[in-house]
């Protein structure tokens, strides 16, 4: 899950756009919409489409969405739970 | 006086070829959308201009082979409202061109025989330039779905400003890949067919169309419209998403009574945006209730266009004008039950009205919202 | 050399083009011409000290607008209050084209189609307008041109009907274009004070 956590950091700074932070700038239990990192509607879209490409995993419900985005605890333990690939 | 008129006039969509075979099967209660299968694998719900129909119609004043299917909507349709216009092209003429994404299908395609430098606008433009032999380059409009109805004000400023005589405005997009996939992506194609304002609406359908006007300040016999008053503001809120008050469409509406100097209960008739997004539709009822607007009877045509993008807001126009023009309010089609957390006097079934001032409403992606106020003419 | 300096206290202007900054003539900031725009752009967004965290979500287009309105409207509104009714009137060639390529290689493949809504979001160059009212809580009205090259005629005539209609108007200028690795922005201002002294021979070479 470490390893999966870190892994998500990386992604969310690079597919993100998120040029300016580093892995060390992100926590796990953070939250990473409105405050925290500020993440909004177009990067939960944007997510939803990560999941799918590099997980295999399609999630449509967005109120199931925001609850997966809330942090990265939980997104690592939803894509741990839920991955295809 | 500072307005301008509308005389000729053209619309090719889903449900048409000119005008009047669009009014007819809007007033008969036909869509123009249908479930199609896209691109070889997209099935959604679109409102597409028949292929065939414009190629026939299109090898009747040019070669197919030399041109896209927007250059052929876009050359026909101007065709039809030049040969109709009241007044012929000279340097004094301007043409202006609305569109969101041009010839964007050039980008995908790998057997096109035509050059993938169409792809850019400068390319379409000069393509429609050449065709009409027009004396002056285009001026192209590339401003998000507000692009049709800028058409119009863009016109009415630079003929105010005596910078031209008159103008003729095109106005087009196509159903592509691109913005088929691109809207997918952000979760905002219906489902269904689009139902604009009402409970349960998911998204937009889109559409495609070319649609041309010609404008000009001088009173004649075949002006169908005054554009009395424009009025443009950004929300400054969210390069996507409108703004949650409405803002911006509230400054534009105001803006355009207060230049036309009227005020808001004059309006007996208001053909909205309403692309049926959850959140499009929501804005323009607070837009409306902040202008106390909310009794006037109210419509989106998109119910029966789709949403033709750059197109949008000319189309739309013109269809409300024809409406002013036979005293006639079309409903709103796709609407079933109220969906938004405000009223609007959505316009449930077709009913006779004597209708003079009218007001149009567009908004679009970067925060863009225009408005303008459409007069009877006294003729 | 008078009617130059009368010039140079009425337009103001800003062109940012490959590596280097000119703000009213005076050049400053000059980059070696090798290094990418990204590269130059975070060079600019720390000189400038803009602190805007959404700056790195942009596309390029919108980046460059963005840096070019920001020098050109911190040195303008020095001294003076920043109206929020600006109008903006932009142009360039490409439209949003280099956007709309890296879009069309998220949807290009059947097998690998994953349309990318932040991509997505940026294929339309009046976007970049909207970053900048974004910014600065501009609520005028705006609009996007589309030419071959530079239309300064089309441009002041369309700013100087904005300006009849409401004479203290400020309306932001100008041409923003980004195709492949060229950029080129040229920003100015226009207002009720330099519409009688200001020629559009005067704004085309500054704009060469």
């Amino acid at each position: 899950m470490k390893e999966l956590k870190e892994e998500l950091k990386n992604k969310i700074i690079e597919e993100l756009n998120l040029g300016h932070l580093s892995v060390q700038d992100i926590s796990d239990s953070d939250p990473l919409f409105k405050e925290g990192l500020g993440l909004d509607s177009i990067d939960a879209l944007e997510l939803i489409v990560m999941l799918d490409k590099d997980y295999g995993i399609k999630l449509n419900d967005p109120t199931k969405a925001r609850k997966v985005f809330e942090s990265i605890e939980n997104l690592a333990s939803y894509i741990n739970k839920n991955r295809l690939r | 006086m500072s307005s301008i008129y509308i005389s000729s006039n053209n619309i090719i969509s889903s449900l048409g070829f000119n005008t009047k075979e669009n009014i007819h099967k809007i007033k008969k209660g036909i869509s123009g959308i249908k479930f199609h299968r896209n691109f070889g694998y997209m099935y959604e719900y679109t409102a597409k201009v028949e292929n065939k129909i414009l190629n026939e119609k299109f090898s009747k004043i040019g070669a197919n082979k030399d041109y896209t299917k927007l250059e052929k909507m876009m050359i026909l349709s101007l065709n039809d409202t030049i040969s109709k216009s009241p007044f012929s092209i000279t340097k004094d003429t301007a043409l202006i061109i609305s569109t969101t994404k041009g010839n964007i299908d050039m980008l995908g395609s790998k057997n096109s025989k035509l050059h993938s430098d169409r792809v850019y606008l400068t390319k379409l433009g000069e393509v429609v330039k050449k065709f009409f032999k027009f004396y002056n380059d285009p001026i192209i409009i590339c401003n998000a779905c507000v692009s049709g109805v800028l058409g119009i004000t863009v016109a009415k400023k630079l003929i105010k400003n005596k910078n031209y005589k008159n103008a003729f405005v095109v106005a087009g997009d196509i159903v592509s890949n691109f913005t088929l996939s691109g809207f997918k992506s952000l979760q905002a194609i219906s489902n269904k067919p689009c139902s604009p304002y009402s409970k349960n609406r998911n998204g937009i359908s889109l559409g495609e169309a070319a649609v041309s006007v010609a404008i000009s300040s001088k009173i004649n016999s075949k002006n169908i419209a005054e554009i009395i008053g424009e009025g443009e503001s950004n929300d400054a809120n969210h390069i996507s998403g409108p703004s949650r008050n409405g803002e911006g469409l509230f400054k534009s509406i105001n803006k355009a009574l207060n230049m036309a100097c009227l005020s808001g209960n004059e309006i007996e008739y208001i053909c909205a945006h309403g692309t049926a997004t959850v959140y499009n539709d929501e804005m323009e009822a607070q837009a409306f209730n902040r202008l106390n607007m909310q009794d006037i009877p109210l419509n989106s045509l998109k119910g029966y266009f789709g949403h033709t993008l750059g197109a949008a807001g000319l189309l739309e126009t013109i269809i409300a004008t024809k409406s002013m023009n036979n005293n006639y309010l079309y409903k709103s089609y796709g609407f079933n039950k109220i969906g938004l957390t405000l009223p609007l006097n959505i316009i449930k079934k077709n009913q006779k009205k004597n209708l003079s001032i009218i007001l149009k409403t567009a908004s679009g992606f970067g925060g863009s919202n225009v408005a303008i106020l459409i007069k009877k003419c006294k003729n | 050399m008078q009617e130059l300096k009368k010039k140079q206290n009425i337009f103001h202007y800003c062109k940012i083009e490959k590596n280097s900054v000119l703000l009213n003539d005076k050049l400053i900031i000059s980059e070696d011409k090798s290094i990418l725009f990204s590269e130059f752009s975070k060079i600019l967004y720390q000189q400038i000290k803009l602190n805007y965290p959404k700056f790195f979500k942009m596309d390029d287009l919108s980046k460059l607008a963005l840096i070019t309105s920001e020098y050109l409207l911190t040195n303008y509104f020095k001294k003076t209050k920043k109206p929020n009714d600006i109008s903006i009137i932009l142009s360039n060639k490409s439209s949003s084209l280099n956007t709309d390529k890296e879009f069309q290689k998220t949807i290009d493949n059947k097998d690998n189609y994953f349309p990318s809504p932040s991509l997505f979001v940026y294929t339309l160059p009046n976007i970049s307008i909207g970053e900048i009212c974004i910014r600065h809580k501009f609520t005028g009205g705006n609009i996007f041109f589309i030419s071959e090259n530079f239309n300064s005629k089309l441009i002041n005539e369309y700013a100087s009907s904005i300006i009849k209609n409401r004479k203290n108007s400020i309306v932001l200028c100008g041409w923003v274009d980004f195709n492949k690795d060229d950029f080129k922005a040229f920003m100015y201002i226009a207002s009720v004070n330099y519409f009688n002294k200001i020629t559009t021979n005067y704004i085309d070479q500054l704009f060469k």
